[in-house]
C-alpha cells in the first residue's frame, strides 16, 4: 500500500514517544559490552612473519595493489583472477614456483602462456581464458612490495562489528533522533505544572479570603440563561458561525482533495535496499552513469542489472566510510553487513556466481516499486529537460545524493510543472535548433531570454496527447 | 363531447370472434414480459430479505468505498532488463528494414519497434520497387499479436513437441524414399531465390519431391501467357508513370491485380505537370478502386470486355476481328484512335484471368512498343500454377501422394474444389500444414507445424527480376513456432539455421561484394549494383557459376515470338465466348484481400473504399438489375444501412442469403462479389463475417455465369457513409478538366467562395470574425492533400489506427455511426454523368428546386467518383474551440488544434459545432472491456499500442492530432542534436503522410524556407475545405483535374 511517509510516520512517532525512548535506551545499551581486540593481535603476528620472508614494503605494496591489481584480484577471494593472499608462499609450496616466475608472469603473462609454461596455461584455462593485463612498467622492487602486501596486509582499522557502539553514542543517537519530541514533552510538562500551580494558588487565596472573612461576591441569584441557549437565540451569531463553519469545511475539503493522488514524499520499500546516498553522495557517481537514457529518451530508465555489475563485479562487500556507520544508520539497521547483504541480493537477481566468478544464467529480474508515477495522459520526456533544457536532476528529484531511501521530492502536479515552465529560461546557447526561433521570439516579446512558456510550453498539447 | 367513433388497429379486430383480439384485450403486452428473469421465482423472492432500503444502503456503501479506494494510488512495478540489449533504449524507437512476402502481399517495408515490440509499418524509401505498404500490410503488424494464432505444433489437433513432429516427418520421408509415392510441397508464392534453392536441395535429397505453388487468387493465365511469349513464368511489369494513356480492361491495378504495388507510379503520372497528365480509361464490370480513379470509365460485361480487347488488337493491327456488336465496335473505334495517337506512350492492361486475353494484351503492348511495358525485368510476385494444383488433387485422390506439406496457403478454405482436396487429404498418409492460424486447413491435416509470422522470420524475395528484398525478424518468436524454411532444413537433417543458410546463399550467389550488414540494413538490393571488391578464387568462382546456372531466373529469357496462328486462335476464342445473362465477377478488396488476415479487427473495420461498408462482403448489383430483381438498399432511423438478400447459383453451387449492395457504376447484367470473407476456423466469433466466395471460383476463373434471385430477409450493414452524392456542392471537392485547367485562369476552376459583407459579395478569405494570430514564428504545420494523386487506397487509415491507438468498435457501433476513425476517406458519386453537370443541374434547377435536389441524392448509373481524405482540419479559427465549456480543446501556435483528453468532460458540443464532422466520441470504454473484445482487450493485442499516445477512456472526445507525438519527437531530436529540423523531416512524422505511397499527402512546416509544403500551399490548385465558413484550416486540398477532354 501507498504510504505518506512524511505525514503518517511522524504522527505515529509522536504517539509512541516515551515508550520508544526508554525501550531503545535499555535494549541497545544492554548488548554494548562485547568488544574484543583480536584482529589487531592477529595482524601483528602476520606482519612480522611477512617482513621476514619478503623484504618489501607492504605499505607501498598496498598502494600499488589497489592501483593495478584490485580490479581483478582480491586477497582472500576469487574474482576475475585468483585470490592473492600469500600468493608467493602458496605458489612455492604447491607448484614449486619462485619469485622469478612471478616477475615474468606479471610483466608478460601472455608471453608465458605462449611459451607453454605449464602452470601459466593451467591458470589461464582455469579462469575462463581471461588474459591478465601485462604490467611491464612494474619494477621487480614494486612487485616485491606488492608481494609483501599480499603476504601480510597491514591491519585493518579496528572496525567494530555491527550494532556495537558505545553507550554514549547510542544515547546520543536516540536523543538526536527524538529531541523534538522531548522538547514538546517538556513543554507539556511545564504547562501542566503551571496549571496545577494556578489551581493551588487559587485555592490558597480562597482559603485565605475565607479565613479573613472576605465575602466573595456570589453569582447573581437569578438563574442565568445557559450559554448554548443564548447562542441559539442570537440568530446573527448562528448565521456567522454557520458561514464560518461552511467556509472552513469547504476549504478543508478542498485542501484534502487537492492532495489526493499527490504522492509527494512517497518512499516505498524496494526489493533491494539501494542507497542513493552511498552511490551518488559518498561515491559521487554521476546520475546519468546509471540513468543513461535520461539523456536521449523520455524515460530516465531504471538501470539494467548489467550496469550495476560494471562496478559490483569487484565491489562485493560494503566497507563503509572511514568514520564507520553513523549512529542514525545503526539505529535503522544500516550496517555494513546489511549493505553487503543487499549486494548479494543483486548477485542473486543477476545470476552471478561469486564463487566461480561467472554468470549462471539464472536471473530474476528485480521488480522495483515505481516512485514517480505520472498519469497516462501526461507525456513527459526526460531528454527534453536534461539534454535540451540542461536542467539538473536535483531540480525535480531533490537532494537524491542525500537520500538513503529514494522518495518523491516534488509534488508532480500540473501547477508545479506550469510554474517551472513560466520561470525557466530556455537554454538557447550553442543549440542550432533555437537560433532562428530565439531571434524572432525575443524580438517579438522584447526580451533577451525566453522562458519555456514563451516558447509555447504552456500549450495543452505539449504534454497531453 | 364523447366520441363514439371506433378505431381499429388491424383487420382482425373487425372479426368479433377472433381469438387473438380476445386475448389482446386481456393483455396489455403482446409478448410475455420476462419478469421472472430479473425478479427470480416467487419463492426465492419472498425468502430474500433484501429490501429496497438495503439495496440503497449497499449502493451507497459501495459508491463510498469506491470513492475512498480511489484515493489510494496503485503500486506500480518497474522491471528493468537484467541485461539490457545494446541497441534498445527504453523510450526510443528502432527501425528495421524487412519484407512482407506472404504469398499475396509483397513489399519492402520498415518496421518501427519500441522496446522490442513492432508497432508500426512504414514504407521503405530505399526500395526501388514495391517499397510501399498497402492497408493490409499496414495492418499485418496487428496480425502478429493475433490471440488466435497457433502457439505450437499440433498432431491431430493436440499439442505435441517439435521433436516428436520432426521425428515423425523424418521417418515418413525416409519411408517414402523408394515407395513410389510422392512428397509434395504445396506452398504460397515465395518469390525467394533462397527458398528455391532450399526446395531444390530438399528435392535432391529425397528424390520424389514435387513443389506446387498455389495462389488463392490466381494469375495463372497471365503467367502462362507471359511464359509462352517470353519464355519464363513471370508477370510483365508496367511503369504507369511513363504512360500518357492507360487503358485497362478490367484490371484493378490500384488494388491487388498481379500483386499490386502500382499506385505510386500511377499517381506520379496523374498530377498535372506542365499542363500534362496521363489519361486513364477503364473498361470493367465492377466499380473497382481503379475504375473509380479513371478519367473515363466504361461499364461492360466481362465477356464484352474480352471482345473489346480483341477488337482493339484487330484495329491496331489492321485486321478484322469478329464478334458483332455495334456498341462495342463504336467504343473500340474511339479507343483505337486514342491509343494510336498516344503510340509508345500508351499501355494496355487486362484483368481477365484468361490466357487468350493476356496473350493479346502482351501482343498489343508489344505492337505499341509501349514505354511503360517492361518484359526485361518481370515480376515474380505471383507464381501459382492451377494446372499443377489440379494434378495434385488428382494425385491425392489416386493415393499417389505419401506426404503433403502445405505452407502459407489455406487451400481448404480457398480452393474452389475444396471438397475434393479434403477427400484427397484422407488418402495422404501424412499431411503437414505450416500456417499461422488454426484455420480450415489446420483442421483438415494430420499435423500442424505452427509457423512464425513474417515479422519473426528470415527470408528474401526477388520481387522483380534483379530487385531483391531481405526479410529479417524484428521480434523473437512470440510462441513455439517455426518458419517453414527452418522446418525443411530440420527435416533434411541439417543443423543449419535458416539465417545461416540465407546468409551463405546471399554471400555466394547474390551479394557479389556488397556487405551483408549494409544490405540487411537497407533491406533491399539490386543485382549487379555492386562490383565484387575482392576477386573470387577459382573455386569460389566455379561454385558461383554453378549456383547461378542452377537458378532458373538467371537463364537468358528465350523470347518466343507469338505466332500469328496462336494469336488468331486467341482472338477467335476470346470473341467466341458466349455471354451469359448475368455474369459474376469475383474480386478482392483492398481491406481483406484473400482472407488470410480475417482475424484482424483493423481490416474488418476498414471500410471498403467504394461501398464504404465494413465488416461484410456482399454482391454488388447495378441499379437496373436491382430494380429487376427487387433488391433495395435504404437507411433506417438510426442511420444504419439495410439491404436485401440474394441467392446466387454458379454451376450447381448455391449461396443463400448474400447481402446486396446496389452499386452505381456496376455494369448491367453483372454482379460482383469479393473474396476473403466467410472465414470460420481460427477466427474470433465477432470476425466471422460475410460469405466465402471461393466455392464459386470455378476453374480459378473470376468470371462466372450466375443465376440470381431475391431471398428473404433484410441485412443490416455497417456502412460508414450515409450520403453518397455531393448534391451539386462543387466547393467540397473542386474539380476541373485538364483543358479548362490549362486554358483558364485559376479563378475559373478554383474560385474563392464569396460571402456577403455589408451587402457586398466579397471573397470569404477576406472576412474574419477574429483577430489573427501571428503565425510566422516557429513551426507552423500544414497538411496538403492532392485529390489527383489520392487513389483512395486507405493505407493512411490503417497507419493512423496503428500510430494513434484508435480503438475498434465493432459492427453494431459502426452501424450507429460511432466509428472512431480519425481519418476517413469520403467517396462521392456524381448524380449526373459528371460532377460538373451536378453543379449545373443544381444551379439551373429546371424541374423545380425540391425535385432537383431529391434527384441529386441519387447517384448516376455510371457516376464519376471522387475520393477525399478528411481528418481534423486543425482550423486556425476553430468552431470547436469556442464552444468547449472546459477549454479542453485549444489552439497551438504550431497550428495544431489540441485536444486534452483529461480535461474533456464529454459535452460533445465541439463535435456538433465542427463543420467537418471529424471529432469522435468515446461512447464506451473500448479497452479492457469484454463487450469490445478486440485487440485492446487482451494482453497480446495491447502490444501493438503506441506507448507515446494515450489510450482514451469512456466519455471523452478524440480526433486527429496531426500526430503531435511525432512532430514533437522530430523537434526534440533536432534540439538534442543542436541543429535545425532537416528538410522534409516532418513529412514522415504524420502517420498518414508517411504511409501515403502515391504522394497525395504531404505534411510539413510552412514557415520553413523553400519547403515543399509552402510551395504546395501557394499552388494554384490549393483550396480549403468549406472555405466560406471561415475556419481557416491548416489542411488544404488540391483541385482534382480530370483528363476528360477527349472521346
Amino acid at each position: 500500500m501507498m504510504e505518506k511517509v512524511f505525514n503518517r510516520v511522524q504522527s505515529a512517532k509522536a504517539l509512541g514517544l516515551c515508550a520508544l525512548f526508554t525501550l531503545l535506551f535499555f535494549t541497545i545499551s544492554g548488548n554494548a559490552q562485547e568488544e574484543t581486540t583480536e584482529p589487531t593481535t592477529e595482524a601483528a603476528v602476520a606482519e612480522s612473519a611477512a617482513e621476514a620472508t619478503t623484504g618489501g614494503d607492504p605499505a607501498n605494496g598496498e598502494k600499488l595493489f589497489k592501483q593495478n591489481c584490485a580490479a581483478c584480484h582480491a586477497l582472500n577471494r576469487k574474482m576475475t583472477g585468483p585470490a592473492l593472499a600469500n600468493v608467493e608462499t602458496r605458489l612455492y609450496e604447491e607448484e614449486g614456483l619462485d619469485r622469478e616466475w612471478l616477475y615474468a608472469w606479471i610483466k608478460n603473462s601472455a608471453g608465458m602462456i605462449a611459451s607453454g609454461d605449464a602452470y601459466a596455461n593451467r591458470i589461464y584455462n582455469e579462469y575462463n581464458k581471461a588474459a591478465m593485463t601485462a604490467f611491464p612498467t612494474l619494477s621487480n622492487a614494486n612487485i616485491d612490495d606488492i608481494l609483501a602486501y599480499t603476504a601480510a596486509p597491514p591491519p585493518l582499522p579496528p572496525t567494530p562489528p555491527p550494532g556495537d557502539t558505545s553507550v554514549a553514542g547510542t544515547a546520543m543517537a536516540n536523543q538526536s533522533g527524538i529531541s523534538n519530541e522531548i522538547i514538546l514533552g517538556a513543554l507539556v510538562l511545564v504547562f501542566a505544572l503551571l496549571v496545577v500551580m494556578l489551581v493551588l494558588v487559587n485555592k490558597t487565596l480562597k482559603r485565605i479570603a475565607a479565613a479573613n472573612g472576605v465575602q466573595l461576591e456570589q453569582e447573581a441569584a437569578a438563574p442565568r440563561v445557559p450559554i448554548w441557549k443564548a447562542f441559539a437565540q442570537n440568530q446573527f451569531l448562528v448565521l456567522c458561525t454557520v458561514i464560518v463553519f461552511l467556509l472552513s469545511s469547504g476549504y478543508g475539503a478542498y485542501a484534502w482533495m487537492s492532495q489526493v493522488g499527490v504522492d509527494q514524499g512517497y518512499a516505498p520499500i524496494q526489493p533491494i535496499h539501494y542507497s542513493h546516498k552511498i552511490h551518488a553522495g559518498q561515491n559521487k557517481i554521476e546520475c546519468q552513469y546509471c540513468h543513461s537514457s535520461a539523456r536521449v529518451s523520455k524515460h530516465s530508465g531504471i538501470p539494467s542489472l548489467n550496469v550495476c555489475m560494471n562496478c559490483h563485479k569487484s565491489i562485493y562487500e560494503y566497507k563503509g566510510t572511514a568514520e564507520g556507520p553513523s549512529a542514525e544508520d545503526l539505529a535503522n539497521g544500516y550496517t555494513n553487513e546489511f549493505y553487503t547483504n543487499e549486494i548479494k541480493k543483486l548477485y542473486k537477481a543477476v545470476g552471478w556466481d561469486e564463487e566461480n566468478q561467472r554468470y549462471t544464467g539464472e536471473s530474476q529480474p528485480v521488480e522495483w516499486v515505481r516512485i514517480h508515477n505520472l498519469p497516462d495522459f501526461v507525456y513527459f520526456n526526460h531528454a527534453q529537460h536534461v539534454t535540451a533544457g540542461k536542467i539538473e536532476c536535483q531540480t525535480c528529484h531533490g537532494p537524491v545524493e542525500e537520500m538513503e531511501i529514494m522518495y518523491q521530492y516534488s509534488p508532480l502536479t500540473m501547477g508545479w510543472c506550469i510554474n517551472c515552465h513560466r520561470e525557466t529560461e530556455v537554454q538557447v546557447a550553442d543549440n542550432g535548433y533555437y537560433e532562428k526561433i530565439h531571434a524572432e521570439l525575443s524580438k517579438k516579446y522584447g526580451v533577451e531570454k525566453l522562458t519555456a512558456a514563451q516558447m509555447g510550453g504552456l500549450e495543452c498539447g505539449k504534454c497531453h496527447y | 363531447m364523447a366520441s363514439n367513433k371506433k378505431y381499429w388497429k388491424s383487420a382482425a379486430e373487425l372479426n368479433p370472434n377472433d381469438s387473438i383480439v380476445e386475448t389482446l384485450k386481456q393483455n396489455e403486452f403482446v409478448d410475455h414480459i420476462p419478469v421472472d428473469d430479473f425478479l427470480g421465482d416467487k419463492e426465492s423472492l419472498e425468502e430474500s430479505n433484501t429490501t429496497r432500503r438495503d439495496f440503497l444502503k449497499f449502493a451507497g456503501f459501495s459508491t463510498a468505498a469506491a470513492a475512498l479506494a480511489a484515493c489510494e494510488g496503485p503500486v506500480n512495478k518497474s522491471v528493468p532488463y537484467v541485461i539490457q540489449p545494446e541497441d534498445i533504449v527504453p523510450g526510443i524507437a528502432n527501425y528495421y528494414a524487412t519484407t512482407i512476402a506472404d504469398g499475396f502481399d509483397f513489399a519492402s517495408i520498415l518496421v518501427k519497434t519500441r522496446e522490442g515490440r513492432p508497432i508500426l509499418i512504414n514504407n521503405n524509401d530505399r526500395a526501388a520497387v514495391m517499397g510501399s505498404a498497402n492497408a493490409r500490410v499496414n495492418a499485418s503488424v496487428l496480425s502478429l499479436y493475433d490471440s488466435k494464432r497457433l502457439q505450437g505444433p499440433l498432431a491431430k489437433r493436440e499439442p505435441i513437441d517439435w521433436e516428436v513432429l520432426d521425428a515423425t516427418v523424418k521417418a515418413k520421408l525416409a519411408g517414402l524414399r523408394n515407395s513410389g509415392k510422392k512428397v509434395v510441397l504445396m506452398t504460397q508464392t515465395y518469390a525467394s531465390p533462397t527458398m528455391d534453392k532450399l526446395v531444390a536441395e530438399f528435392s535432391e535429397q529425397y528424390g520424389n519431391v514435387e513443389h506446387v505453388t498455389y495462389d488463392a487468387i490466381s494469375e495463372d493465365a497471365a503467367l502462362n501467357a507471359f511464359q509462352e511469349a517470353y519464355g519464363q513464368r513471370a508477370l510483365a511489369d508496367y511503369h504507369f508513370d511513363k504512360a500518357e494513356l492507360i487503358v485497362s480492361f478490367g484490371a484493378d491495378f490500384l488494388g491487388d491485380w498481379q500483386g499490386g504495388g502500382y499506385d505510386a507510379g500511377y499517381a506520379k503520372g496523374r498530377v498535372p505537370h506542365h499542363g500534362k497528365m496521363s489519361r486513364h480509361i477503364q473498361i470493367e464490370a465492377n466499380m473497382s478502386l481503379t475504375g473509380a480513379n479513371a478519367d473515363t470509365r466504361l461499364p461492360m460485361k466481362p465477356t464484352d470486355v474480352g471482345v473489346a480487347l480483341a477488337k482493339l488488337y484487330g484495329k491496331l493491327n489492321g485486321s478484322t476481328v469478329g464478334g458483332n456488336s455495334s456498341a462495342i465496335e463504336g467504343v473500340v473505334d474511339a479507343l483505337a484512335q486514342e491509343v494510336r495517337k498516344a503510340g509508345k506512350k500508351a499501355v494496355v492492361v487486362c484483368g481477365l484471368n484468361n490466357k487468350d486475353a493476356q496473350t493479346i494484351t502482351l501482343a498489343i503492348n508489344k505492337l505499341l512498343q509501349s514505354e511503360a511495358f517492361d518484359t526485361e525485368a518481370p515480376k515474380h510476385v505471383r507464381q501459382g500454377n492451377t494446372g499443377a494444383v489440379n494434378r495434385l488433387i488428382a494425385d491425392m485422390n489416386a493415393s499417389r501422394v505419401g506426404l503433403l506439406m502445405i505452407a502459407g496457403v489455406n487451400p481448404v478454405y480457398s480452393l474452389p474444389n475444396a471438397k475434393a482436396f479434403v477427400d484427397g487429404l484422407s488418402k495422404v498418409g501424412l499431411s503437414i500444414y505450416s500456417g499461422q492460424s488454426n484455420d480450415e486447413t489446420a483442421q483438415a491435416v494430420t499435423h500442424v507445424a505452427a509457423a512464425s509470422h513474417y515479422l519473426e522470420s528470415w527470408g528474401d524475395a526477388e520481387l522483380k527480376k534483379g530487385y531483391l528484398s531481405l526479410m529479417q525478424p524484428v521480434i523473437r518468436e512470440l510462441f513455439d513456432t517455426r518458419q517453414f524454411q527452418a522446418c525443411l532444413l530440420k527435416w533434411m537433417g541439417s543443423d543449419q539455421t535458416y539465417y545461416d543458410y540465407l546468409k551463405s546463399n546471399w554471400s555466394t550467389t547474390i551479394l557479389g561484394g556488397a556487405t551483408w550488414s549494409k544490405t540487411l540494413q537497407d533491406g533491399v538490393f539490386k543485382r549487379g549494383s555492386s562490383v565484387p571488391v575482392v576477386p573470387l578464387t577459382e573455386e569460389e568462382g566455379a561454385a558461383l557459376a554453378a549456383t547461378v546456372s542452377e537458378t532458373p531466373e538467371e537463364e537468358p529469357p528465350v523470347v518466343v515470338e507469338p505466332t500469328v496462328a496462336s494469336l488468331t486462335a486467341a482472338l477467335r476464342s476470346l470473341t467466341s465466348l458466349t455471354p451469359s445473362d448475368t455474369e459474376l465477377v469475383l474480386y478482392s478488396k483492398v481491406g481483406m484481400g484473400n482472407g488470410a488476415q480475417a482475424n484482424n479487427p483493423w481490416l474488418q473495420e476498414f471500410p471498403d473504399p467504394i461501398s464504404r461498408v465494413s465488416w461484410d462482403n456482399y454482391i454488388t448489383v447495378s441499379t437496373a438489375d436491382a430494380e429487376k430483381y427487387g433488391f433495395e438498399n435504404y437507411n433506417v432511423a438510426n442511420g444504419g444501412l439495410d439491404g436485401s438478400y440474394a441467392k446466387i447459383t454458379v454451376d450447381g453451387t448455391t449461396i443463400d442469403n448474400i447481402p446486396v449492395i446496389v452499386q452505381p457504376g456496376q455494369a448491367k447484367g453483372t454482379v460482383g462479389l469479393s473474396f476473403g470473407y466467410g472465414r470460420v476456423d481460427g477466427v474470433q466469433e465477432e470476425m466471422r463475417t460475410g460469405v466465402n466466395a471461393f466455392p464459386l471460383y470455378k476453374n480459378y476463373n473470376n468470371i462466372q455465369a450466375v443465376t440470381i434471385a431475391k431471398a428473404e430477409g433484410i441485412h443490416e450493414f455497417a456502412c460508414i457513409q450515409l450520403h453518397n452524392t455531393l448534391m451539386g456542392r462543387g466547393d467540397i471537392i473542386k474539380e476541373t478538366t485538364l483543358e479548362e485547367f490549362n486554358t483558364e485562369e485559376p479563378s475559373v476552376w478554383n474560385p474563392v467562395p464569396q460571402v456577403s459583407l455589408d451587402h457586398q459579395e466579397v471573397p470569404a478569405t477576406t472576412v474574419d470574425l477574429w483577430t489573427e494570430f501571428d503565425r510566422t514564428i516557429g513551426h507552423f504545420f500544414n497538411l496538403s492533400i492532392d485529390l489527383n494523386a489520392c487513389t483512395g487506397c486507405g493505407a493512411c487509415v490503417i497507419a493512423c489506427h496503428a500510430e494513434n491507438n484508435v480503438p475498434v468498435v465493432g459492427k453494431q457501433e459502426i452501424r450507429r455511426s460511432r466509428d472512431m476513425h480519425w481519418l476517413r476517406i469520403d467517396r462521392y458519386y456524381s448524380s449526373e454523368d459528371t460532377f460538373q453537370s451536378d453543379v449545373e443541374e443544381k444551379e439551373t434547377a429546371e424541374e423545380g428546386y425540391k425535385t432537383t435536389m431529391l434527384a441529386l441524392e441519387n447517384p448516376a448509373e455510371n457516376p464519376q467518383v471522387a475520393f477525399q481524405p478528411v481528418m481534423c482540419q486543425h482550423c486556425n479559427h476553430a468552431p470547436c474551440e469556442t464552444v468547449c465549456p472546459v477549454a479542453a480543446t485549444a489552439h497551438s501556435r504550431q497550428g495544431h488544434n489540441h485536444m486534452a483528453y483529461n480535461r474533456c468532460v464529454g459535452t460533445r458540443y465541439c463535435a456538433n459545432n465542427c463543420p467537418y464532422k471529424v471529432r469522435r466520441f468515446n461512447w464506451f470504454l473500448y479497452n479492457n472491456n469484454d463487450e469490445f473484445d478486440f485487440h485492446m482487450n487482451n494482453d497480446l493485442g495491447k502490444m501493438v499500442l503506441n506507448p507515446d499516445v494515450n489510450v482514451r477512456s469512456r466519455g471523452v472526445m478524440e480526433k486527429c492530432s496531426f500526430c503531435i507525438q511525432s512532430t514533437q519527437a522530430v523537434i526534440l531530436n533536432a534540439k538534442k542534436e543542436g541543429r535545425p529540423v532537416a528538410k522534409g523531416e516532418f513529412n514522415d512524422a504524420c502517420a498518414c503522410s508517411a504511409a501515403c505511397s502515391s504522394g497525395a499527402m504531404h505534411f510539413g512546416d510552412v514557415n520553413e524556407e523553400d519547403s515543399k509544403i509552402a510551395k504546395l500551399l501557394e499552388d494554384d490548385r490549393a483550396y480549403h475545405l468549406l472555405e466560406h465558413v471561415g475556419t481557416k484550416p491548416n489542411v488544404f486540398y488540391h483541385v482534382k483535374v480530370r483528363n476528360t477532354n477527349k472521346a
